[in-house]
């Protein structure tokens, strides 16, 4: 049976970690190079790291950084920020990262989904998604620029044109939710999962297991991705998958070798 | 053992690259056609549209280069994902509608690939995370030291359907059974990412580089 992967999210400004509230107040959290290496270490399912500062520049990416990030990291690693062109996934692919995280470039050039998904496979194609709930209250808006600049889509058919265009996984993150650990939004993410086919992964809002747990039974979720949790308090991806586990949510099991699984 | 990666322009190349040095396996990127004949086994990795792969490895002289070293000198070969799914005889991806008898892939392994929709999986697609993966029990080797139920690192949408039953060495189910791994003799896939599997896939690599033939 397919596991329920529990993610963490880096994000990445400048020299090292951040962790925001509503992509703001960003706190240091510390580099990223040990961040990856202990996740890998404790067998986290997949890793998502986003430069969330790249947009602002027109600068290659960091492709050198990336190259150094990935040497530890032996579970699948998902990279972002930044990602304009067609040219610079391959670049982030022989660097290490296994798939790439398209949020703002695809509001303004949306044929580079279209693009990456057909030479790199939909398989290689995250799109995330950023929303704030529409001030009328009736359902969510799309922000870019790490949550800056009002897009003026609305999430239902923007989630809709990304699959088609060939995004593999959507990531769908609340703006509002985002540090707060009030827990994840739980109607944005069925409305997500309702309107697509493809797998969804929950971020923005987790403070405790349970939220995990809903963002999965009562959402729909595939995966659920977090920050601020794993940042801030005592709670591990590990913790987590055993909460999910305990509520019948089918997570994986660590490999330790010597014919044994734990 | 020389183990060379193939490198025909597409591919998570860094990470197999990094997989194969943590497993104190030095490994040669191969990214002409013609250097093949330097190593002693390859390891295709793959990663996009199976239409894409099959032209470069077309365009870049692959094809005879791969049926060169692997079929008349018989070198160890493992194809992973996409690279699994070009050891195939055709393949349905991209064909707009099913009249068309499918891209051809390199059929070392006879079988075609077809989308997980038309096998008849109503779940989500892509496929992607960790699923259990079963070996069939009769075949020695390729996952030696690999308890039954090890969950691997799966990220697809199509899937591998061997002419040979028998050459289906280990399969997953979502929704349907699904081959999660071929080989006949010294030809081995994957359709999940040992490279990417942690521990488990490190076992796996491990077993290819040890011992292919066996």
């Amino acid at each position: 049976m397919l596991k329920v992967r529990v993610i963490p999210t880096l994000l990445w400004k400048q020299v090292g970690l951040v962790k925001g509230v509503g992509f703001d107040s960003w706190r240091r959290v510390g580099p990223v190079l040990p961040a990856v290496k202990v996740y890998n270490q404790r067998e986290v399912d997949e890793l998502i790291l986003v430069d969330i500062i790249a947009h602002q520049s027109s600068d290659e990416l960091d492709i050198e950084s990336i190259d150094d990030f990935s040497q530890d990291c032996f579970v699948p690693f998902t990279v972002g920020g930044g990602i304009t062109r067609i040219e610079q996934v391959q670049k982030l692919l022989r660097a290490g990262a296994d798939k790439v995280c398209v949020n703002t470039a695809a509001y303004s050039n949306p044929e580079l989904l279209s693009e990456i998904a057909k030479r790199h496979g939909t398989q290689c194609l995250v799109a995330s998604i950023d929303v704030r709930k529409d001030s009328l209250g009736a359902g969510w808006q799309c922000f870019s620029h790490a949550g800056k600049m009002p897009t003026g889509r609305e999430i239902i058919s923007w989630a809709r044109e990304i699959e088609d265009r060939g995004a593999g996984e959507i990531l769908i993150t609340s703006i509002e939710r985002d540090g707060t650990f009030q827990g994840y939004d739980l109607a944005l993410i069925e409305a997500v999962v309702r309107a697509v086919g493809v797998p969804v992964i929950a971020s923005g809002g987790a403070g405790n297991y349970q939220h995990m747990v809903d963002a999965v039974k009562q959402a729909g979720a595939s995966a659920v991705a977090a920050a601020s949790i794993f940042h801030f308090t005592e709670q591990t991806p590990a913790g987590a998958k055993a909460a999910m586990q305990a509520a019948g949510i089918p997570v994986r099991s660590n490999f330790i070798g010597n014919g044994r699984i734990t | 053992m020389r183990v060379g990666v193939i490198d025909y322009g597409v591919g998570n190349l860094g990470s197999v690259v990094r997989a194969l040095e943590e497993l104190r396996v030095k490994p040669i990127l191969i990214t002409r056609a013609i250097d093949m004949h330097t190593v002693d086994s390859f390891i295709m990795p793959g990663v996009g549209s199976f239409s894409d792969c099959a032209k470069l490895l077309g365009d870049g002289g692959w094809i005879q280069a791969l049926r060169q070293e692997v079929l008349v000198e018989s070198k160890p070969l493992l194809g992973i994902c996409l690279g699994m799914q070009l050891l195939a005889t055709t393949s349905i991806e991209g064909v707009a509608d099913n009249t068309s008898n499918g891209l051809a892939g390199l059929n070392f392994i006879p079988g075609r690939v077809e989308s997980l929709r038309s096998l008849g999986c109503n779940l989500r697609v892509p496929h992607v995370g960790w699923n259990e993966v079963t070996s069939n029990t009769s075949v020695n080797g390729t996952f030696d030291g690999i308890p039954d139920g090890t969950d691997f690192y799966f990220v697809h949408s199509y899937a591998f359907v061997p002419d040979n039953p028998t050459h289906v060495v280990a399969t997953t189910v979502y929704d349907i059974p699904v081959t999660a791994a071929v080989r006949c003799g010294h030809i081995w896939g994957t359709q999940f990412h040992p490279e990417k599997s942690s521990r488990a896939g490190f076992q796996l690599l491990r077993n290819f580089i040890e011992n292919p033939t066996c």
